[in-house]
C-alpha cells in the first residue's frame, strides 16, 4: 500500500551537494512492523520524512493506497497527512500553551470536526491511555512517558493508516521506554501499519521487517518469519 | 477548519504571551485614541463656531460701514473721503424691504457706570426693542427695552446680569437709577445669564435706547445694523434688499458691507471640518505605526514558533491555514486594540470636556469608523508578510527548530 520508487532526495547545503536517499525502492504492506536503522546520516529520518509526506523527493514517484501522491499541492498534501498519516516524535512536540487533552484534540480541529465528536473521542482515547486525571494537565507537568503517550494519542486520533515513529523512545528512560512502545505495538492489531526509526538494535529488533541504511541506500531489508 | 476554531486557536496563542499581546495591543489603541481625541477636538471646535453664530440669531444679516475690498486703498481714500456713516433714518430705510422681517441698530462704546460709590467701566450697547428678538437674548428680571420711536432718548437700561450682581448684589435692581457717563438711568430690566457669545460677554454689558447712546458718546453714527430676514430663503433677498436701499441713500455709493451670516458660518464649517480631517489623518499615521509594530512583533513570533507550525503542518495543517491563524490573531489583537482604543479616546474626550466645558468635544462617527477599519486594516495587512513566512516554512526544517 506504501510504495517508493527510484525516489532521491538532495539536498544542497552550500554550494555542496548531499544525497540523503539513493534510489530507494520500498514496498510496506499494510498492517506491517518495521524497523528502519542505521547510524546517524544514513537517511533514515530523511525516509521517515520522506514516508510522513513533509518532504518531497527530487525525483522518483511515492504511492500511497494505489494513488501517486508526489504531485498533489501542498493543500491536498496536508490533507493526506491529517487523515492517514501519525507522528510520533522523539521530543513529543507537545504544544505547551495548550493542556493535554486540547494537545489530543489538535489535529481533530485541523480537520474542522465538530467540538462534540472531538471532545468525546479525546475521552475515550485519554482513557484508553490511562491519562483520563492528567487531561487537564500542561506539557510540563507531564513526565516523559505522559507526555510521548499524550502524543500518541495525538497521532492516532484520526485513525491514520501509517504510524511513522522517529526515535520514540530517544528522549526516555529504559523502563517508560519499553511502555511507551509496548503501547505502539498494540496499535498493530488495530491493522495500523508502524514505522521505527531507531539507532538501538534492541528496539529495531522487536519489528518483523528490519530496514538497516547506509549513505542513503537499504542494505538489508530482512523479515523475520514466525 | 472551522473558523470559530480558528479564531479561538488564535486567542489561545494570544493568551499564550501576554506581554507581547498587552503590548501590541496598546500600540494600537493609542493609534485609535489619537484619532478619537483630536478629531473629537477639530469637531468640537467647528461645533463651537457653528453654535457661536446661532446664538447670534438666526437668519441674520449685517450690515456695516465701509466697503471691505482687497485692495488695501477703498475708493473712499482715494478721492480724500471716509466711508459715510451709517445713521438711524438708513437703519429704518431697511424696514421698506419686504425680505426684512426686523431690524436691530447697534452703537457700541464704553462709559463709566456707577451707583453710590460702586462704579466700573463697561460696555454700553445702544439698540432698541428688537434687539432682543434679533441677537436671541433672553430677559430674566423686569422688561427690554421699551418700542417706541425710535428717536427717543430715554433713560432706561437693561443690566446683564453680572453688572447687576456686582452693583446690586442680591438687592432689587429694577426700577432703581444709576449713573451711566453724565446721565442717570433707570433699571428696567435685567437680563439673564447667558455666557458668552462671538467674544461679547452679554453678562457684562448695559443695554440703552440707541438714541440715548448716540447723546451719551455724542455721536450719529451706527456701529452696524443687524436685519433679521423673514426666513431663511429670504436671506439672499434681504442682503441684496439693504444693499441697494444703502446705495440709495448714500447717492450711489457704495459704502457699506453686508455680510450673511450664512457664508460666514459655511466658511468655518468648511475650514474646520478640513482641519479635523487633516489633524485625524495625522493621527491615523500613528495607526500605520502600530501596524508596523505588530509585523515586527509578528515576525519574532513567528520565529519563536517554528516547531509549533511545523507540528500543525506535521498534522495536517496547510499553508492557508496557517496563514488564516496568523491573520486571526492580527485580527482579534486590531479589534480589541480598537476597542480599547475607543474607551481611552472617548475617555479622554470627556476629559477634556470637563476642562474646557465651552468646548462642545465629540468624536465626529466618521472618524471613530474610520479609526477602527484603519486599524483593523493596518494591523491584517502588515500581518500578510509573516503570515506568509509561517505558512512557507519548511515543516522538516521547522520542526528541527531550524
Amino acid at each position: 500500500m506504501i510504495e517508493l520508487q527510484n525516489v532521491c532526495r538532495i539536498f544542497t547545503v552550500g554550494d555542496q551537494q548531499v544525497t540523503a536517499l539513493r534510489d530507494i525502492n520500498l514496498r510496506l504492506d499494510a498492517g506491517e512492523y518495521i524497523s528502519i536503522m542505521g547510524p546517524s546520516g544514513s537517511g533514515k529520518s530523511t525516509m521517515l520524512n520522506m514516508l510522513g509526506l513533509l518532504d518531497r523527493p527530487t525525483s522518483g514517484t511515492y504511492l500511497l493506497d494505489g494513488g501517486n501522491v508526489t504531485d498533489l499541492n501542498d493543500e491536498q498534501q496536508a490533507r493526506v497527512r491529517r487523515e492517514k498519516i501519525g507522528f510520533v516524535f522523539q521530543s513529543f512536540h507537545l504544544v505547551p500553551r495548550l493542556t493535554a487533552a486540547q494537545n489530543v484534540e489538535l489535529p481533530m480541529i485541523l480537520a474542522g470536526i465538530p467540538a462534540e465528536e472531538r471532545k468525546a473521542r479525546v475521552q475515550v482515547l485519554m482513557q484508553n491511555y490511562g491519562l483520563s486525571d492528567r487531561a487537564d494537565h500542561k506539557p510540563d507537568q507531564l513526565s516523559g512517558g505522559q507526555r510521548q503517550r499524550v502524543a500518541i494519542a495525538r497521532a492516532t486520533v484520526m485513525n491514520p493508516t501509517v504510524l511513522l515513529a522517529d526515535e520514540p523512545t530517544g528522549n526516555l528512560d529504559r523502563t517508560t521506554g519499553w511502555e511507551v512502545l509496548k503501547l505502539l505495538e498494540g496499535l498493530l492489531e488495530q491493522g495500523i501499519t508502524l514505522v521505527v526509526v531507531t539507532h538501538d538494535a534492541e528496539i529495531g529488533a522487536r519489528a518483523q521487517r528490519r530496514i538497516h541504511m547506509l549513505d542513503g541506500r537499504i542494505v538489508s531489508d530482512e523479515q523475520r518469519t514466525k | 477548519m472551522k473558523l470559530a476554531d480558528t479564531f479561538q486557536f488564535a486567542f489561545g496563542s494570544l493568551r499564550g504571551s501576554p506581554t507581547r499581546t498587552l503590548l501590541m495591543m496598546l500600540a494600537m489603541s493609542i493609534g485609535v485614541a489619537a484619532v478619537v481625541v483630536l478629531t473629537a477636538l477639530g469637531e468640537g471646535a467647528r461645533r463651537y463656531v457653528v453654535n457661536q453664530f446661532s446664538t447670534l440669531g438666526t437668519n441674520l444679516v449685517i450690515v456695516l460701514p465701509g466697503r471691505t475690498e482687497t485692495a488695501g486703498i477703498g475708493p473712499g481714500l482715494m478721492s480724500g473721503q471716509t466711508p459715510r456713516d451709517i445713521t438711524l433714518d438708513d437703519a429704518q430705510a431697511l424696514l421698506r424691504s419686504r425680505a426684512i422681517k426686523r431690524i436691530a441698530p447697534l452703537t457700541v462704546g464704553s462709559a463709566a457706570l456707577s451707583r453710590g460709590a460702586l462704579n466700573r467701566e463697561v460696555v454700553v450697547l445702544g439698540s432698541t426693542s428688537d434687539l432682543l428678538e434679533v441677537r436671541h437674548m433672553s430677559i430674566g428680571i423686569g422688561k427690554f427695552l421699551p418700542a417706541g420711536d425710535i428717536n427717543d432718548g430715554l433713560s432706561v437700561c437693561v443690566l446683564g446680569n453680572q453688572m447687576k450682581q456686582e452693583l446690586f448684589g442680591n438687592e432689587q435692581a429694577v426700577g432703581q437709577w444709576v449713573r451711566l457717563g453724565d446721565r442717570r438711568f433707570r433699571v428696567i430690566g435685567v437680563l439673564a445669564s447667558q455666557g458668552e457669545s462671538m467674544g461679547m460677554r452679554t453678562d457684562e454689558l448695559v443695554i440703552i435706547p440707541v438714541a440715548s447712546a448716540h447723546q451719551l458718546f455724542n455721536t450719529s453714527s451706527l456701529f452696524r445694523i443687524l436685519v433679521e430676514a423673514k426666513s431663511r430663503d429670504y436671506i439672499e433677498q434681504a442682503k441684496h434688499d439693504a444693499e441697494e436701499i444703502m446705495v440709495q441713500r448714500h447717492s450711489g455709493e457704495r459704502d457699506v458691507t453686508v455680510i450673511t451670516q450664512d457664508a460666514v458660518l459655511a466658511t468655518f464649517d468648511r475650514i474646520l471640518t478640513t482641519l479635523t480631517m487633516a489633524v485625524g489623518g495625522i493621527a491615523a499615521i500613528s495607526l500605520a505605526v502600530a501596524g508596523v509594530l505588530i509585523m515586527n512583533v509578528m515576525l519574532i513570533a513567528v520565529a519563536q514558533r517554528v516547531k509549533e507550525i511545523g507540528l500543525l503542518k506535521a498534522l495536517g495543517a496547510p499553508g492557508k491555514q496557517i496563514r488564516m491563524l496568523f491573520f486571526a490573531e492580527a485580527a482579534l489583537l486590531s479589534t480589541a486594540g480598537s476597542v480599547a482604543g475607543l474607551v481611552l479616546g472617548y475617555a479622554g474626550s470627556m476629559i477634556i470636556g470637563q476642562i474646557y466645558p465651552t468646548l462642545p468635544v465629540s468624536p465626529p462617527w466618521w472618524a471613530v469608523l474610520a479609526a477602527c477599519f484603519t486599524a483593523l486594516g493596518t494591523g491584517i495587512l502588515f500581518s500578510v508578510w509573516p503570515a506568509r513566512r509561517a505558512a512557507k516554512l519548511d515543516p522538516v526544517a521547522a520542526l528541527a527548530g531550524r
